[in-house]
């Protein structure tokens, strides 16, 4: 039963940091960014060097986790701005749906770069192995790193709620997330604000990287995108642009995943995602503008 | 030298011209109403001075320099504070966050945090029901009180040139008289230069100052509100009788 819990936990835990880092950028932007998957597969693959052989060649990857750590969200948060600055930045103008199939080409873009680089074949990487030890928590066996990605996802979300809640910057991102024109005639710098956003969101990227890198233990440059389905669709049943609607979605959704993988019959368990997506669809039916509906997408009464 | 000048000014959006060719100028402490019905290109005008739409053609000028095309949050550190039609209360902020978002602006010059905070006692000193809701989410405070709290918010970040885009908007008759008294008691404590949109010319008759009234996208007549609304010609302006 504890088992099923923390399983159940550390999966929501991904799809929230996931869901989170799409919702900042929407909320900013009104950007569905499809490209988030592929800036947490760069993550991955930023461990390694490049090369096409079958074995992984282990750069940053080698790290003790104190350099790991850092190195890693940086990155993400590198390429995140960049894809701002280079892409982003040009479409400020635009309708939604231009900026979502800008958002899908760039995906494509990273996701061939990588390709390039490191080729399609998944690699095996042991990062900090220490972690996949069991820990025994309340008679159930637990390994590490489970406890580890709850803690540090419960971590992350306390930091960004104390970050959006009490600073200044975190003041004038909820003010332009809500409206962003009023917010920049009260002075609010919008290059800045979108910036930051992306920043943390490409951190969150980075986050989820290290996380899943761990886990698996394989690195395939098409793993962001299974990660980025569940994350965006926990974005649309939270309600797009609501952080916390986000992150409760992301955690119903995993422990929805996992408590259908144990309770399915044998024969119905390979087609789980159809009965989750299956509930998706109901959830929408009920709440088309989400669980928690975001205050700048509501209409104004 | 005037605080704010604006000289041919045209607004499009795609094929349909809101305000052509308009040119008029503000002096430092005057107090200026821009009336006129529906669709005479009022709002637009507020919305390209302050930046959030672009002009087709024509110059601002604020404070000594040109703000033509620039971005908003660069044409506020000039000094222009905008209160928008229909309010624009950031509704899942709390009453305080509200007025704080415009002092961000002012974080790299020295002592801004105590200037702030005075900042905020002199608003609340003004309204003193925002200081009782101050941790309240402003979007539950009632239309007056939203008013109120985006006036004190556009006050927040200091500025020289306040304008405000039909505050009467959805008020009953009271409230907004209130909110008038507060704002005319504002300007004479703190010389406030005021530029208000408003859709009726009987408000700028009754507080006095300077009046524009527009329609079609021009203006038709500037001058002192009082003598103009003796006029017929203001009737003329409204109710488009013209020469035949």
């Amino acid at each position: 039963m504890l088992q099923i819990l923390f399983d159940a936990l550390s999966l929501g835990s991904l799809y929230a940091l996931g869901a989170l880092g799409i919702a900042l950028i929407f909320g900013v932007m009104r950007l569905v960014n499809f490209a988030h998957g592929d800036v947490i597969a760069f993550c991955v693959f930023a461990l390694l060097w490049p090369s096409t052989d079958a074995m992984a060649i282990v750069f940053a990857g080698q790290l003790p986790w104190y350099l790991l750590v850092p190195f890693v969200l940086l990155c993400g948060a590198g390429l995140s701005v960049l894809c701002e600055i280079i892409v982003f930045r040009r479409f400020r103008q635009a309708n939604p749906a231009t900026m979502m199939i800008a958002s899908f080409a760039l995906g494509f873009v990273i996701r061939y770069f990588l390709l390039m680089l490191f080729s399609s074949r998944p690699k095996s990487i042991s990062l900090l192995p220490e972690l996949s030890q069991p820990v025994e928590i309340l008679g159930a066996r637990l390994p590490l790193l489970q406890l580890i990605t709850i803690v540090t996802t419960m971590v992350i979300l306390i930091g960004l709620t104390l970050f959006l809640r009490q600073t200044r910057f975190g003041l004038e991102m909820r003010a332009a997330a809500e409206n962003f024109s009023m917010a920049r005639m009260l002075g609010v710098r919008a290059n800045r604000v979108i910036m930051g956003a992306f920043a943390l969101s490409g951190a969150l990227a980075a986050a989820i990287a290290l996380i899943f890198g761990i886990q698996t233990g394989t690195l395939d440059i098409q793993m962001g995108a299974s990660i980025m389905l569940m994350a965006f669709i926990a974005t649309v049943i939270g309600g797009l642009g609501s952080l916390g609607g986000a992150v409760l979605a992301g955690f119903l959704l995993g422990a929805a995943s996992v408590i259908m993988q144990v309770m399915l019959p044998i024969d119905a368990r390979p087609f789980r995602d159809a009965f989750v997506y299956g509930a998706v669809i109901l959830v929408l039916l009920f709440r088309p503008q989400g669980l928690i509906a975001a205050r700048g997408t509501k209409e104004r009464v | 030298m005037s605080l704010l000048a604006l000289s041919d000014i045209t607004i499009r959006y795609s094929r349909l011209t809101a305000v052509r060719d308009v040119s008029f100028s503000m002096d430092e402490g005057e107090i200026l109403f821009i009336t006129g019905p529906n669709g005479a290109g009022k709002s637009s005008l507020l919305r390209a001075i302050a930046g959030v739409t672009p002009v087709a053609g024509g110059r601002i000028d604020l404070a000594g320099h040109e703000i033509t095309g620039q971005a908003p949050e660069n044409i506020a550190r000039l000094g222009f504070s905008m209160v928008p039609e229909g309010r624009d209360v950031f509704g899942s902020l709390t009453t305080e966050e509200n007025l704080l978002v415009g002092t961000g602006m002012h974080a790299r010059e020295r002592g801004w945090r105590s200037r702030a905070a005075g900042e905020l006692e002199a608003v609340y000193a003004t309204f003193p029901m925002l200081k009782e809701r101050r941790h309240g989410q402003a979007g539950l405070l009632s239309g007056g009180q939203q008013q109120m709290l985006v006036i004190g918010r556009a006050l927040m970040t200091n500025p020289r040139l306040v304008a405000i885009d039909e505050p009467s908007l959805g008020l009953a008759p009271n409230i907004n008289d209130q909110v008038y008294e507060r704002l005319i008691a504002l300007r004479a404590q703190r010389q406030l230069t005021l530029l208000i949109v408003e859709q009726s010319s009987a408000r700028a008759m009754m507080v006095g100052g300077r009046m524009i009234l527009m329609r079609g996208g021009q203006i038709v007549l500037d001058g002192d509100a009082r003598e103009l609304g003796n006029g017929e010609a203001i009737q003329a302006a409204y109710f488009g009788y013209e020469d035949h």
